[in-house]
């Protein structure tokens, strides 16, 4: 996020794209009920009606993939209306004039036709969005997880920068990050082209300074992304796999696809408190204790770096991630030795500039956000605040581009995956806690009432769900949340596997994201076939779990 | 009886809540919102208040396991760890670095992506390290 959470209770807009807010980020989505109490407008864009919507000033279902059409057609009214921030686009940013002339093509009937939102509510938009400064925008995986991921991030800044909301307080562009440490995995170099606080590792001066602080040569060409470790699993590149804390058999696109290329591997190292669905593919299974049971820090999606501390001593024979990495090293001829956590913190804040003003004493309870360059600095709440990071901030001329499978004859339906309230992302942890299982059980699939009248199918009537990569089953549940010729499936549920249906080659260009949000797909009743019976998974004791699953 | 509240922060969404375990008897028994911190002002939703199953699941991996002819046995750390860094150290002798890859997590540690990080590069000498953020 650019902006705090707090803030966003202080905005005179915040335009939701993407995001569920109440069912994956509840907490924040509080801060968007105390905005609309202190008269905040609310506008909420999302292929589905969720929760939001019926608290919204506008709230619009635009077409699955059709995100940069939406917010290049709001910029076109904005421009059309002169609200835009004059003065700050002189004076904060360049290559305007190349967003002009392209969002000048993008008139409200175009967008209206590209999106099915009407033309009376994209200018409801533009003008409550533009008008009601500082604006807040917010956006999740409903944006990033398209083949135009990257294009729709930038729209979303062009917009943001077009009417003067980066760098202010309550303004700004704000992703919800999905997992409690998504944000401090990337800070701390969890990507295969930087060093923790994004220094290159193709870049001499950084890789020499990380060479000499671990006293190893490293190497200076960016690695592998996950979306390209399976095709390299698959041609035999790549033998030896260590996944830590990750469930990518749930996670990943075409799950049988990736089962394919673990199949491949010659070895499989797997760090887990669970036996999850990739660990009981594992050679070896390294069995960490829960963050309960250790110390140590996490980044959340504001940048703010906190503590957890050590409640009670780890279960059984587990030990901390950070003893077992510890460990491996030094078997591997390089010795870690580290008396604690706040040891590797000093090393990490020592190299890493976004956090060198920090430490455990220091981050109390509150946290610090980031950057935090120094031991007097008082972090950072909003980022960008007198000057771009960059120096100026850039326009994005972006045009539309359509997803990467539409609905033809064969495969008639739209298909989007997500969350539901309850669980948490491959439901490792949440379906195994009796309160949060209790709330759903199963997994479904959502279907409008108009599509079920047409195909005949009662609520709860079990549907096989076909793509072009895999076909999977799952519960109908009828209900006009989703627009009709578009399905939804949760991710949750390990017995309903969503990622058979999505595409591992439909990737971002430029993210490698994986295009979860669009799939087209064709169903039909399962009584209607002969008797397959859905998998089934999960046993009482972990050892037996994996003999009952059997793979590998 | 002894009654202690431990802060920490929820490791579900990216949002951060403050939270205190309630330990009682060196047992995690429950969670609390804190009522101070500046995330969540005292408020928790639902899987905040529950974060504690997911740590007292019978599930729970409880030693370290080897596959053998097909079957997970369980083992001890030493046998683990040396089989681990035995075939690592095997793999890149014969097919060099760039034939091995390390997913580390965004649910574990700052300090422990780090060191993952660390390891992957100075140690495997691989810059194939990712995370599920895409996903």
């Amino acid at each position: 996020m650019t902006n705090s959470i707090a803030e966003i209770e202080d905005a005179g807009c915040i335009f939701i794209i993407g995001s569920n807010t109440t069912a994956c980020h509840p907490l924040i989505a509080r801060r968007v009920y105390r905005a609309k109490e202190k008269g905040a407008k609310l506008i909420v864009a999302d292929p589905r009606r969720i929760q939001l919507s019926r608290f919204a000033d506008v709230a619009v279902q635009h077409r699955l993939g059709s995100d940069v059409a939406l917010l290049n057609g709001m910029m076109h009214l904005i421009i059309a209306n002169g609200w835009q921030a004059a003065d700050y686009i002189q004076e904060r940013t360049e290559d305007y004039a190349e967003l002009e002339k392209t969002v000048r093509e993008y008139t409200p009937e175009k967008v209206a036709a590209i999106t099915g939102v009407s033309v009376d509510d994209i200018q409801h938009m533009a003008e409550i969005y533009a008008t009601n400064s500082p604006a807040a925008l917010l956006y999740a995986m409903g944006i990033t997880q398209h083949t135009t991921g990257v294009d729709n991030v930038k729209s979303c800044c062009n917009l943001a920068m077009l009417c003067g909301n980066v760098g202010v307080a309550g303004g700004g562009v704000n992703p919800l990050r999905g997992q409690n440490n998504v944000q401090g995995a990337c800070d701390m170099g969890g990507l295969p082209n930087v060093y923790s606080g994004y220094q290159l590792v193709n870049d001499i001066k950084s890789n020499e300074k990380f060479a000499k602080a671990w006293g190893r040569p490293l190497p200076d060409k960016p690695g592998l992304p996950v979306t390209a470790m399976i095709p390299a699993m698959l041609e035999g590149k790549l033998k030896a796999l260590y996944v830590i804390g990750e469930n990518p058999k749930l996670s990943d696109p075409d799950r049988n696809h990736l089962n394919h290329a673990l199949e491949k591997l010659d070895f499989l190292l797997v760090q887990d408190i669970f036996l999850s669905e990739t660990a009981q593919a594992a050679d070896v299974v390294l069995a960490a204790c829960s963050m309960a049971e250790k110390e140590g820090t996490f980044t959340n999606t504001e940048r703010r770096c906190m503590r957890i501390r050590k409640a009670i001593d780890p279960l059984a024979d587990t030990l901390p991630d950070w003893q077992i990495l510890c460990r491996l090293s030094s078997a591997l001829g390089y010795e870690m030795n580290y008396a604690d956590p706040e040891a590797i913190f000093n090393e990490m804040a020592a190299l890493t500039p976004s956090y060198a003003g920090m430490t455990y004493a220091r981050l109390g309870l509150d946290g610090l956000q980031w950057p935090c360059p120094n031991a007097d600095h008082p972090g950072t709440p909003y980022l960008h605040r007198h000057q771009f990071a960059r120096g100026k901030g850039k326009f994005h001329a972006i045009g539309f581009l359509e997803p990467a499978e539409l609905p033809d004859d064969e495969f008639p339906y739209f298909l989007t995956t997500g969350r539901m309230f309850a669980h948490f992302h491959t439901g490792t942890m949440t379906r195994i806690s009796p309160n949060l299982n209790v709330e759903q059980t199963t997994g479904y699939v959502e279907i409008h009432p108009d599509d079920a009248l047409a195909e005949e199918i009662r609520d709860g009537d079990m549907l096989t769900i076909a793509s072009r990569r895999g076909e999977m089953e799952a519960p109908a549940r009828i209900t006009p949340t989703v627009r009709p010729g578009t399905l939804f499936l949760p991710m949750h549920f390990g017995e309903n596997p969503t990622n058979i249906l999505t595409s591992a080659e439909a990737l971002d260009p430029i993210a490698k994201i994986p295009e979860f949000k669009v799939s087209a797909v064709k169903i039909r009743k399962f009584s209607e076939q002969m008797g397959k019976i859905p998998e089934e998974t999960g046993a009482a004791d972990p050892v037996e779990a994996d003999a009952a699953a059997g793979s590998r | 009886m002894e009654c202690e509240l431990v802060p920490s922060v929820c490791s579900y969404c990216g949002t951060g809540c403050g939270v205190l375990f309630e330990v009682i008897d060196k047992e995690l028994a429950g969670t609390l919102p804190m009522k101070t911190h500046p995330v969540n002002e005292g408020k928790l939703c639902i899987k905040g208040w529950n974060l504690h199953e997911h740590i007292n699941s019978p599930l729970r991996l409880k030693q370290p396991l080897v596959r053998s002819f097909g079957r997970f046995l369980k083992t001890g750390w030493d046998e683990a760890i040396a089989i681990a860094a035995r075939r690592f150290r095997e793999i890149i002798d014969q097919y060099g670095p760039e034939s091995v890859g390390v997913l580390v997590s965004a649910k574990i540690t700052n300090e422990e992506n780090y060191l993952a990080m660390k390891l992957a590069r100075a140690v495997l000498g691989t810059n194939s390290v990712d995370h599920c953020a895409r996903l």
